[in-house]
């Protein structure tokens, strides 16, 4: 597969599971929401500081619709770390000058 | 496995946020070995993609879920330390964009689910590696069984966290045993999404995957020699 079509299916695939598979995500307590249930230690929890932000909880705020909504926080979230991290490791990788070649 | 606020002490946050701050100064380092620039955009891609399927809780049963923790799968797509890199720029946009873990907690959730899941999974990655055929279909496999151990590992990375400055003074053993037996079975999920997306991976771009490196050469130097057999 050509390089470039590789990368943006991977990123498609990002983009669906993030924006419409996780509308279909279990939204039972995880591992750890369980256990602390179970052993007594979930109510020494803390909200969130930033528990009233405009997509708190992996939902846009400003968007009423649950779905469009959810979906939207999702797809955002991808764009987000793609962008971050992609200029992370433009910054940290080897330069061709230096790599000496290949 | 995101840890809110309120969890651990004050001091046992600091300490784990010192801890992460050196883990991911250290991997900026790392990753530039692993990184060029045919690669680079590899990294974001993995980082999206651990962001949106840490996103698909599946149940695990008794009305308890699971997500991917993604250390091991980041690793073995990208390299350890860019895997560190990738996890914790999700970890941070997750936690001051979707305040999905709590913000005193960053460190001690970059500490579990970046720097000891990835050391747990790779380890275990290169290890495999060690023992398994020097082969691309080897590498989907021993990214299951590391990631399937990255998981328990973390849990009882978390225990030994709480037993330092838990905020709540609770019986360990119980709490060992709980988060143990509640993440062996999320592991068998991180496994099973980890084999499957480095397995597809693998089978149309081999040379894209850091952990399958290793077969590639070994594949290059075998052709090598026949044509030397043949002049």
């Amino acid at each position: 597969m050509n390089r470039r079509y590789f990368f943006v299916a991977f990123a498609v695939v990002a983009l669906l599971l993030a924006g419409v598979v996780s509308l279909f995500a279990s939204g039972s307590p995880d591992g750890l929401e369980r256990v602390a249930e179970d052993q007594g230690i979930a109510n020494t929890a803390q909200d969130h500081a930033l528990a009233d932000g405009p997509m708190a909880d992996y939902g846009v705020a400003a968007v009423d619709n649950g779905l469009l909504s959810g979906g939207l926080a999702g797809v955002v979230g991808v764009l987000v770390v793609l962008a971050l991290t992609t200029g992370v490791a433009y910054l940290v990788r080897r330069r061709r000058v230096d790599s000496g070649g290949s | 496995m995101h840890v809110p606020d309120g969890f651990l002490d004050a001091t046992t946050s600091v300490a784990t946020a010192g801890v992460a701050a050196a883990g991911v100064a250290v991997a900026l380092r790392g990753a530039r070995r692993e990184l060029d620039e045919r690669t680079a955009p590899m990294a974001g891609l993995v980082a999206a993609f651990v962001f949106a399927a840490q996103m698909l809780n599946f149940p695990v049963g008794a009305g308890t879920s699971g997500h991917l923790l993604g250390g091991t799968l980041a690793a073995v797509l990208v390299g350890p330390w860019t895997g560190v890199l990738c996890v914790s720029v999700v970890l941070i946009v997750q936690a001051l964009l979707f305040a999905d873990g709590g913000i005193t907690a960053l460190g001690t959730n970059i500490t579990l689910m970046s720097l000891v899941a990835v050391a747990a999974g790779w380890l275990v990655f290169r290890g495999l590696q060690q023992v398994l055929p020097k082969t691309t279909a080897s590498v989907a496999p021993a990214a299951a069984v590391g990631a399937f151990v990255s998981v328990p590992v973390t849990a009882a990375a978390f225990t030994a966290l709480y037993a330092v400055g838990g905020a709540a003074p609770i019986p360990l053993d119980g709490l060992l045993t709980a988060m143990l037996s509640w993440h062996a079975l999320i592991g068998l999920g991180e496994a099973a999404i980890t084999g499957l997306t480095v397995a597809s991976i693998v089978a149309v771009r081999p040379d894209l995957v850091y952990g399958a490196r290793r077969a590639l050469e070994s594949r290059r130097l075998e052709i090598r020699t026949t044509e030397l057999e043949e002049a």
